[in-house]
């Protein structure tokens, strides 16, 4: 029941706001909304904690959904370690969202439709790691979707707000349809939709083969391929990560808690979810982990050199998620969890910091138009330093313990292409260091380039903005050294039996611990130099990057445009749909089907009718002609039958 | 019940409303106007009233015919015979639920000849309750074919620039097919002896060739009715030019007669045929998700866009129509019924923003959440179940028949799916041009938000979408007798021929 009106307070909170919340004082709004969160949020904890000290899962049936033939799919919510796990980051960090927002929005006029969207948002999130089968958790994962492009599109007058909203929603639409294809095949090969009917028969589906064209494919493989689209899609995987950095047009806070922390990460948690399939799915596996090392290494890389404050916090992100993707594909999947865990606090903590940072500089977003802001924020400062200790995996700060466990993990992985991402993890460590450290030099430090009309009003945000700063900040640097062990001791494997799946070969829970010194050390070497490179590039020889981006033109310019997948798309993509659009339209509807179909029809009918009335011409002499003509081959055609 | 001829009454009810129309004395204009209006939405309504008896009547544990009546006319050359199953009460349902929208929706938007507009709409509800429940053939074809004709004074009569060129080419195209199927009708009275459906369907034993023609002289009257890709151009220019509720009409209910026709005559007379031209269905249907997607991109015209995706969607109807399984045929009754009230509610959005500003351009348009945050929220719904969002009506539909189409063929279904992607790309484009953005267009500015008589039109359709997209069961539990009963039948028929040949 605790676990039913956790799940529905949002709603109702949303529903309620959005209906009434213009009727009533703004600030009456902010506390109902902010409640309605806080308390499921103290519910979570509650459950957490029950899981944490014991196997503690159960389901709680809700009504039936569809009934149709032997299809049968129930609304239910389901509670296990993972989902407890889940819950508590989605509804701690929609708390501070909610918090934060108070201050960060305190000027939009427009307020209870944010705040209603941010509730609903936080109750599809919610059903979405509560579902116990794979329709409710399609339900969430679109209803996460619809808050996201309502949430990006919130500043509904500017054209890049609306075209950003649009790109995320289709994105996402394309991984989806890959979504909908796995259920298809899940459902087509087990008849049913529920999670464990179809975990218990993952052995058996590996051995059966589906028929698409002329080949024949391994079933279990390609339902996995096909929810790893889905997944590729909501976490912004390479290739489908485009609309991601887009999303920052949304205001901040939401993309604090739908693009850092939770909805991007429900990706991560559908194959944690799906462990018992994709654990069995050997190919599959390898896919993720080549694909989660490129995204971490492709997403660092234009990471370096973007000067929009939120964007390179957005590729960090997108890095940081090919991070828990690796975790996944070597099958440490508890790990990938404990990252989405500690990076939910400090890819939070950047955001809201980034937000008070620009809150501060009168909406700017360029980090070369500020510096030296350190004095005038110092609040701000620390937190964001926190933050970037975290994210870069500072010795016993959250982030240290989850990456460098993923690290280890890709290390000592069987899964195809392992090495591949363990080198590539290695390198994007560097490179997170290194943009990291560049912002927060070029935003705090070095020589204040913000201009003076803007620098006259610089000022700390108010305390509502900066409370939820500090809670991140504490979590950040603690969150990792407490849980630390429930994510990844061999000690603690036992809480997580019921919710996640693991070949009885795969023991790299164990084996992550007995990796060669050089493995455990490099993640903190390759901190280091890219926090030495930063410090020598942006504040002891502030000439250097210039002179490379002018040196190495066509480098810079390739990670400048995102390696230039934007255009590519835009050129394969976009412009031919619009023009294979206008050619049926214009071509095969109006030339071919119309031209030959009703008009031709049409047309002809007075073509001849036209021909007809020629051929009443008045004169006497052309009828008698005509009947003559008529008579005589009647006549013939009587005297040839004989 | 059985004795009240409980269909009879819902049928000529409205009848009886147009006819009292007809004959109220001549009196002043306006009195006569308003009288009018208000007699043909209370004879909807209460037409609306009795309809919630037979719902409230129906038995769905039973896969045969209910509320049946029949009488032996014309010199026992036919009969008059009515009866309802799980696939036809609910059509004859949302019928009776729309009605009273549609003449709210025409209340001040039709200025001219208001008593001949409100007679030709009840006509047009008595036609149509009527094709949903004759089991009669001839009977049938009489409602079936009469409905062109209210319909083409309609769209003729009130439509906009070009309405007798759309009208023409809507009376062309339907005639085509229904000359078709006139003829098939004869062909089996002729074999059978009767004009019974039920009847007609225990005698029938043809032979194989015949099958294959009667079906396609069938095919091609349901296939323009629906409309199927390439048959399908006809629908824009109608719509386009019919006035807001007619377009309701045309969408919400003229389209479902096709795929009714499929699911009452193709399927059940002519199995084999069906199984045979599957391959064909599937490709058309495939097509016509696709290619109207794709050209509903690019158009201009709201309406027209509306009306490219609905073809779109009526695409997944005969997929799942002809996949023969339990999930498809519900699927695509559900997908009718849900496509009848989100298109319906589009519809009503689109006149109501017409009447304000007589463009349907969408270029026109912009920044209308600000001046009109209400209509807003509710065209945000609407679009969002036309993209079939789960948790409302249109991804019920859609997710069964593409589960369906799975199991039958996995290409198929894929190709099925991208549907998926591109009616958001639609769907969203037209929303962000016309809701969002900033305004470009002065007049705009000048518009007031919903009057509470529009709201009273969104609002039950807005609850009822989003009900069915979270508790279906409620009317999957109706349909799924009967439809579990012809996807039984078309097994028994279709056993020892090879599944379909399609991957």
């Amino acid at each position: 029941m605790a676990l039913f009106f956790l799940v529905f307070l949002p709603l109702f909170s949303a529903l309620i706001v959005g209906f009434f919340g213009n009727k009533v004082n703004i600030t009456l709004t902010h506390l109902f909304s902010c409640l309605l969160i806080i308390i499921p949020f103290f519910i979570s904890s509650y459950f957490l904690n029950k899981s944490l000290s014991g196997d503690f899962n159960f389901v709680f049936p809700l009504a039936t959904w569809i009934e149709s033939g032997d299809l049968v799919t129930k609304w239910s919510l389901k509670l296990d370690m993972l989902t407890s796990v889940m819950l508590v980051v989605v509804t701690f960090v929609s708390s501070l969202v909610h918090v934060y927002s108070i201050g960060y929005m305190s000027h939009d006029p427009n307020q209870p439709r944010f705040f209603a969207y941010l509730s609903f948002f936080t109750f599809a999130m919610l059903i979405l790691v509560t579902s116990n089968n794979f329709l409710q958790l399609f339900f969430g994962w679109e209803g996460v979707g619809l808050a996201s492009y309502l949430l990006i599109g919130f500043w509904y007058k500017k054209d890049s707000a609306n075209s950003a909203a649009i790109k995320a929603f289709v994105v996402n639409r394309v991984g989806d349809f890959g979504f909908l294809i796995g259920i298809a095949i899940l459902y087509f090969s087990t008849k049913s939709l529920d999670f464990d009917v179809i975990f218990s028969m993952a052995g058996e589906l590996s051995s059966k083969t589906i028929p698409i064209l002329f080949w024949n494919f391994n079933t279990l493989n390609m339902a996995c391929f096909f929810l790893f689209m889905g997944a590729m899609g909501k976490s912004a995987q390479l290739f489908l990560h485009t609309w991601l950095p887009d999303a920052m047009e949304g205001p901040t806070p939401v993309s604090a808690l739908i693009h850092a922390a939770t909805m991007v990460t429900a990706g991560v948690f559908l194959v944690a979810r799906c462990s018992p399939l994709f654990e069995q799915s050997e190919y599959i596996l390898s896919f993720i982990t080549i694909i989660g090392a490129s995204t971490a290494f492709f997403a660092a890389t234009v990471g370096l050199v973007q000067n929009d404050i939120k964007r390179i916090v957005a590729y960090s992100t997108c890095s940081q998620l090919g991070y828990m993707f690796v975790a996944l594909g070597s099958g440490a999947y508890q790990i990938a969890i404990f990252h989405l865990f500690t990076h939910a606090f400090f890819k939070a903590l950047l955001f809201l910091g980034s937000g008070s940072v620009i809150h501060a500089v009168s909406d700017e977003q360029d980090i070369r138009k500020m510096g030296d802001l350190y004095k005038l924020i110092p609040f701000t400062w620390i937190t964001m330093l926190i933050g970037t200790l975290a994210l870069t995996g500072f010795p016993y700060m959250s982030g240290y313990f989850s990456k460098d466990g993923i690290i280890e993990a890709a290390f000592v992985s069987h899964t195809g292409g392992h090495f591949y991402a363990f080198y590539l993890l290695v390198i994007s460590a560097l490179l997170t260091s290194f943009y990291s450290w560049r912002l927060i030099f070029l935003t705090f430090h070095g020589k204040s380039k913000v201009s003076k009309d803007v620098f006259s009003k610089i000022h700390e945000s108010p305390k509502i903005m900066l409370a939820p700063l500090l809670i991140l900040a504490l979590c950040s640097i603690f969150s990792g050294y407490i849980f630390v062990d429930y994510f990844m001791s061999h000690d603690f494997e036992f809480l997580w039996k019921s919710s996640i799946f693991l070949a009885p070969d795969n023991h790299i829970i164990e084996e992550i611990h007995h990796v060669p010194l050089w493995v455990k050390l490099s993640p903190l070497v390759m901190m280091i130099a890219g926090f030495i490179l930063s410090f020598l590039f942006y504040i002891a020889f502030p000439f250097i990057p210039g002179y490379l981006a002018k040196s190495y033109s066509p480098l810079y310019k390739f990670l400048l445009n995102k390696w230039y997948f934007d255009e590519l798309y835009n050129f394969i993509f976009v412009k031919n749909i619009k023009r294979i659009g206008e050619f049926l339209s214009s071509f095969g509807d109006k030339k071919i089907i119309d031209g030959f179909g009703p008009d031709g029809i049409a047309s002809s009918i007075s073509y001849f009718a036209k021909q007809a009335s020629r051929l009443q011409t008045g004169y006497i002499y052309h009828y008698a002609f005509a009947m003559l003509f008529g008579l005589t081959i009647f006549i013939s055609y009587f005297f040839l039958r004989g | 019940m059985q004795s009240w001829n409980l269909l009879s009454i819902i049928t000529f009810f409205p009848l009886l409303g147009a006819l009292f129309i007809l004959l109220s004395p001549q009196q002043e204009k306006k009195i006569s106007e308003r009288n009018s209006k208000s007699l043909a939405l209370w004879t909807s309504i209460i037409t609306f009233i009795i309809s919630l008896f037979l719902l409230y009547g129906f038995d769905s544990e039973v896969s045969s015919y209910q509320f049946y009546e029949r009488v032996v006319i014309a010199n026992g050359l036919m009969t008059y015979q009515l009866g309802v199953d799980g696939i036809s009460i609910l059509f004859v349902m949302l019928t009776t639920f729309l009605m009273p929208f549609c003449i709210l929706a025409s209340w001040n938007s039709i200025k001219d000849r208001v008593e001949s507009f409100m007679i030709a709409f009840l006509v047009l509800e008595t036609l149509i309750i009527g094709t949903f429940c004759s089991l009669d053939i001839i009977l049938f074809y009489l409602f079936f074919e009469s409905v062109l004709i209210p319909m083409f004074i309609i769209i003729g009569v009130w439509g906009g620039e070009r309405k007798v060129y759309s009208a023409f080419k809507f009376f062309l195209y339907t005639l085509l097919g229904s000359v078709l199927m006139l003829a098939a009708m004869i062909y089996l009275y002729a074999h059978t002896g009767s004009t019974e459906l039920i009847v007609i369907s225990e005698n029938l034993d043809l032979k194989n060739s015949s099958q294959y023609f009667l079906w396609l002289a069938f095919f091609c009257s349901f296939a323009v009715k629906l409309p199927m890709w390439p048959v399908h151009t006809w629908l824009p220019d109608a719509h386009v030019e019919a006035p807001t509720s007619g377009s309701v009409i045309l969408a919400a209910i003229l389209l479902k007669m096709g795929g009714y026709g499929f699911l009452r005559f193709s399927l059940p007379l002519f199995p084999e045929a069906s199984h045979y031209f599957a391959p064909f269905v599937f490709t058309l249907s495939i097509i016509a998700i696709i290619y109207t997607s794709l050209v509903a991109y690019v158009q201009k015209d709201i309406k027209k866009l509306i009306a490219y995706s609905s073809v779109a969607h009526m695409g997944f109807v005969t997929l799942g129509i002809f996949t023969f399984n339990t999930q498809g045929i519900e699927g695509s009754i559900y997908q009718m019924l849900s496509h009848g009230l989100i298109s319906a509610a589009l519809f009503f959005c689109i006149g109501i923003i017409y009447d304000r500003l007589h463009t349907r351009q969408i270029k026109d348009y912009g920044g209308l959440v600000s001046i009109m945050p209400n209509f807003a929220i509710f065209f945000m719904i609407f679009t969002m179940a036309n993209v079939a969002l789960p948790g409302t009506s249109g991804f019920i539909g859609e997710f069964l028949i593409v589960i369906a189409t799975f199991s039958i063929s996995k290409i198929a279904a894929i190709f099925a799916a991208t549907g998926v992607i591109l009616s958001a790309i639609y769907g969203l484009f037209l929303y962000k041009n016309v809701v969002f953005g900033k305004i470009t267009n002065e007049t705009i500015e000048l518009l007031t938000d919903l009057t509470p008589r529009e709201k009273l039109i969104l609002f039950p359709l807005a609850f009822l979408i989003v009900f069915f997209g979270l508790f279906p069961s409620s009317i999957l539990g109706l349909i799924s007798e009967s439809s579990n009963n012809l996807s039984d039948l078309l097994d028994l028929a279709l056993l020892g021929i090879d599944p379909l040949g399609v991957k």
